[in-house]
């Protein structure tokens, strides 16, 4: 992608050429702020912070205002920590999320990059529900090239299918599984149950390293409700934000990182393989504000 | 759910503050109109439709014309109500259908956004009214997604177009052109083609989704996009209309708790009109989008219409007419007792159309504690009666209802429940077959099956049997109306919070007040 389209850059060509800090200059970076789903509370917050950081350092200067921005943007994102904690063997990585968010392509592509760690990877498909989910996930599993446990029979109990995967994994010695999950919308009480027996079954065996909740970028304010009912119910321990390949911003992981203190710890942007990358606060805060 | 209301929790708090007062002043809506902003920003309606839409509600809410008749609260709900239901696209738009067949209807969106669904849905939703839909799998990007449009279609009971393994192999534009060809062949009158998911800002599928739009020509292109989507809906948005033009909208994903803010943005910046609303998992939860429902949907006005036409679609009519005769000659078995749970399962989660009652937003929490298993726990106990028992329950002695409870799991308590309130459900429709007027006593604070099993005999039982439709419809609208009133009333009884219904802030009644004067104005 040569261009990041999904920067502020040109929100703020405009704002920044003009030569002092206006009252214009507030309302467009509110607007700005907005329209990259900040999300009202994390923008005025963002925004008293900078007129009172403007008002210290008594400039006027839009450039140090748009440099303040990027280290306020940074400072927030960097207060987390995104490391992907998978020293226990094996590894159990649960993937959860509501419908359409990209959870079976991050699967794809988290296998992938794991496996340039040298590391035995088994893939569990324990979305038995949404018609051909097992057969994409085996498309990506083949071309990350790793092992993958499918359900024995169609629609059967997604928790034994995480279950066996498990039980594989720990008998033929993998040191890191991956299991998909059907995507539910967090208001399903009956689903979002389901998928608190999927982990209760898995801990049986061994305990779950890592829940990876996928956030789809192009989400609005509603990400934050679905990180904390994903929260209460499978105990999410990190975020993946998908699809910033888009033109959509994806501003709302600061509010869901603030208001629910989980990190984001990948980010995926594409549709190929290698598509996915680590978080890093310097480099999201640089592309965002440009 | 404290923090993050939505829309219309949001502005129901608004109107709280604002329904303890007597006037408007200048300074009210002024704030009222900051919170509507908020609301509606929190709500993911983009920055511009927002800046629009409280221009002119504090604009209109200022001027002198006014309805006096109402209180200030009322006035601004009808003024939101009503710049809501404008930009929603007051009048509703059905599908086009060509002059000459096959009708051809076409895919687009993000990806997923829920296409492959959809296009299952609305298949299934066309073959029921007699179309024959054919299925084109034109999406050869995403893996598998040719197998997964080919056990939809299998889910659907209707015929799949895919001559393409997927997967990157194929071409999109190729396979749509042919399955226009192979709809004329075969007779298939309608054709829907999935395609690809793609990104409003990736040329080159934009570039191909435009090149499939002109070898078929489709009557109708469908953007299908997910209701929780924020801020970018506008970029989307135009995107997808610069690329392929689409005709129409459909909203998917309308089940979760984001209610709709993409709507009112796409509306407002596109002016194309929403045709359909996509609301679960199931293959059946597709209806046609209505903007004025929409609208009441985001105040918390209830979605009475659609609750009402659910519930018509599941009941037969014939059965209903046989089982009021039941209710009106004393002749009412269990067993038809366990036949109507049964049917009023068939129409969808009882959670679901419970949610659609006005004022449910703010019996959430109580939705969420009831429990559908109760249902089942009751078929099972109604199952594990003998046929003499089920017809006959005054049969039911002590050693008889040991023998039950231990067939079906449950506690002799629990089948003594069921019979009493099996007896007071059947004494009381029987008074109100024979004409008498509904005297609801064991509507007070109430175990969750007894709000289930009641409303739904309520429901049915009181529909209207009048042989025209309009006068049914309309009759059955008033029912449920009133059932509706009822169950908001009881459920705050149970909630065991303040002791007064109007120190809880809008009570069911204001609730009630408003959606009349609503429905009045209308």
């Amino acid at each position: 992608m040569a261009e990041r389209s999904w920067s502020f850059a040109s929100a703020f060509r405009g704002m920044f050429s003009s030569p002092t800090i206006t009252e214009e200059t507030w309302d467009d970076l509110e607007t700005a702020l907005i329209t990259a789903d900040f999300g009202p509370d994390v923008t005025e917050a963002v925004l008293d912070e900078l007129r009172a950081s403007v008002a210290k350092f008594n400039t006027t200067d839009p450039a140090d205002l748009k440099r303040m921005l990027r280290e306020n943007i940074e400072e927030r994102l960097a207060k987390f920590d995104p490391t992907l904690h998978l020293s226990e063997r094996p590894a159990v990585i649960l993937v959860v999320g509501v419908n359409g968010v990209g959870k079976t392509t991050t699967i794809g592509k988290l296998a992938n990059y794991l496996r340039n760690f040298d590391k035995r990877i088994l893939i569990g498909a324990a979305d038995t529900f949404r018609a051909a989910a097992v057969e994409q996930l085996a498309t990506w599993a083949e071309r990350a090239k790793v092992e993958i446990v499918k359900p024995e029979q169609a629609g059967q109990d997604p928790a034994s299918v995480a279950f066996q995967t498990v039980e594989r994994a720990i008998r033929d010695g993998y040191e890191i599984v991956l299991v998909d999950t059907a995507g539910r919308l967090q208001t399903k009480g009956g689903l979002m149950d389901e998928l608190t027996k999927v982990k209760r079954v898995i801990e049986k065996q061994a305990p779950v390293a890592e829940v990876l909740l996928v956030l789809d970028a192009t989400t609005g304010q509603n990400g934050l409700a679905q990180a904390e009912a994903f929260i209460e119910h499978a105990g999410v321990s990190g975020l993946v934000l998908t699809k910033l390949d888009g033109s959509a911003k994806g501003g709302f992981v600061l509010s869901v990182q603030e208001k629910t203190g989980l990190p984001i710890k990948l980010i995926g942007q594409g549709e190929g393989i290698s598509d996915l990358t680590g978080f890093t606060p310097h480099v999201f805060a640089q592309q965002l504000v440009g | 759910m404290a923090t993050f209301g939505s829309l219309s929790a949001r502005l129901t708090e608004t109107f709280k503050n604002l329904r303890t007062k007597g006037k408007l002043t200048a300074a009210d809506v002024d704030g009222t109109v900051r919170e509507i902003r908020r609301a509606l920003l929190e709500a993911d309606v983009s920055l511009d439709v927002v800046k629009d839409f409280t221009a002119k509600v504090r604009e209109r809410a200022l001027s002198d014309d006014v309805n006096q008749a109402l209180n200030p609260a009322q006035q601004v709900v009808q003024i939101v109500n009503e710049e809501l239901v404008q930009i929603l696209g007051g009048e509703q738009r059905r599908l086009e259908f060509a002059k000459k067949p096959p009708t051809i209807i076409m895919l687009a969106g993000l990806q997923g956004a829920g296409k492959t669904t959809l296009a299952g849905k609305l298949a299934k939703w066309l073959a029921k009214d007699g179309h024959t839909p054919l299925l084109v799998a034109a999406d050869l990007q995403r893996p598998n997604a040719v197998t997964q449009l080919s056990v939809v279609a299998d889910q659907a009971g209707v015929a799949v177009f895919a001559p393409e393994p997927g997967n990157g192999v194929g071409d999109p534009v190729k396979v749509a052109k042919d399955s226009v060809k192979f709809a004329q062949a075969k007779q298939y009158d309608t054709v829907i083609v999935d395609t690809a998911g793609r990104l409003g800002i990736d040329e080159e599928l934009m570039k191909q989704a435009s090149n499939i739009r002109k070898a078929i020509d489709p009557d109708e292109v469908l953007f299908v996009i997910d209701a929780m989507i924020g801020q970018d809906a506008v970029n989307t948005a135009t995107a997808f209309q610069k690329g392929v033009d689409f005709t129409g909208v459909v909203l998917t994903k309308l089940d979760g708790d984001a209610r709709g803010g993409a709507a009112l943005s796409i509306r407002g910046v596109t002016g194309r009109p929403i045709l359909f609303a996509s609301t679960g998992e199931r293959l059946e939860d597709f209806e046609p989008f209505y903007p004025d429902r929409m609208a009441s949907r985001i105040l918390d006005l209830g979605d009475i219409l659609t609750l009402i036409e659910q519930a018509q679609e599941a009941f037969d009519e014939q059965e209903a007419i046989k089982v009021a005769e039941k209710f009106a000659t004393d002749s009412f078995t269990l067993d038809d007792f366990l036949k109507q749970m049964q049917q009023l399962r068939g129409a969808g989660s009882i959670k679901k159309m419970m949610g659609m009652l006005p004022g449910a937003g703010k019996l959430k929490e109580q939705l969420e504690n009831f429990d559908e298993r109760e249902i089942i726990h009751t078929e099972a106990i109604i199952q594990s009666m003998t046929p003499a028992e089920r017809s006959n329950p005054k049969l039911l002695n002590g050693s008889r209802r040991l023998r039950i409870a231990k067939g079906c799991g449950m506690t002799v308590t629990d089948v003594n429940q069921l019979v009493n309130r099996f007896e007071q459900a059947a004494k009381m429709m029987k008074t109100v077959a024979k004409g008498g007027v509904p005297q609801m006593p064991g509507m007070g604070p109430m175990a969750a099956m007894s709000h289930g099993g009641k409303k739904k005999q309520q429901t049915k039982k009181k529909g209207s049997r009048s042989g025209n439709p309009a006068k049914r419809a309309v009759e059955n609208a008033g029912i449920a109306e009133r059932s509706a009133t009822n169950s908001a009333g009881s459920s705050f009884g149970v909630s065991g919070g303040p002791s007064s219904p109007s120190a809880t802030g809008p009570s069911a009644e204001d609730m009630e007040a408003i959606g009349k004067m609503l429905g009045g104005g209308r």
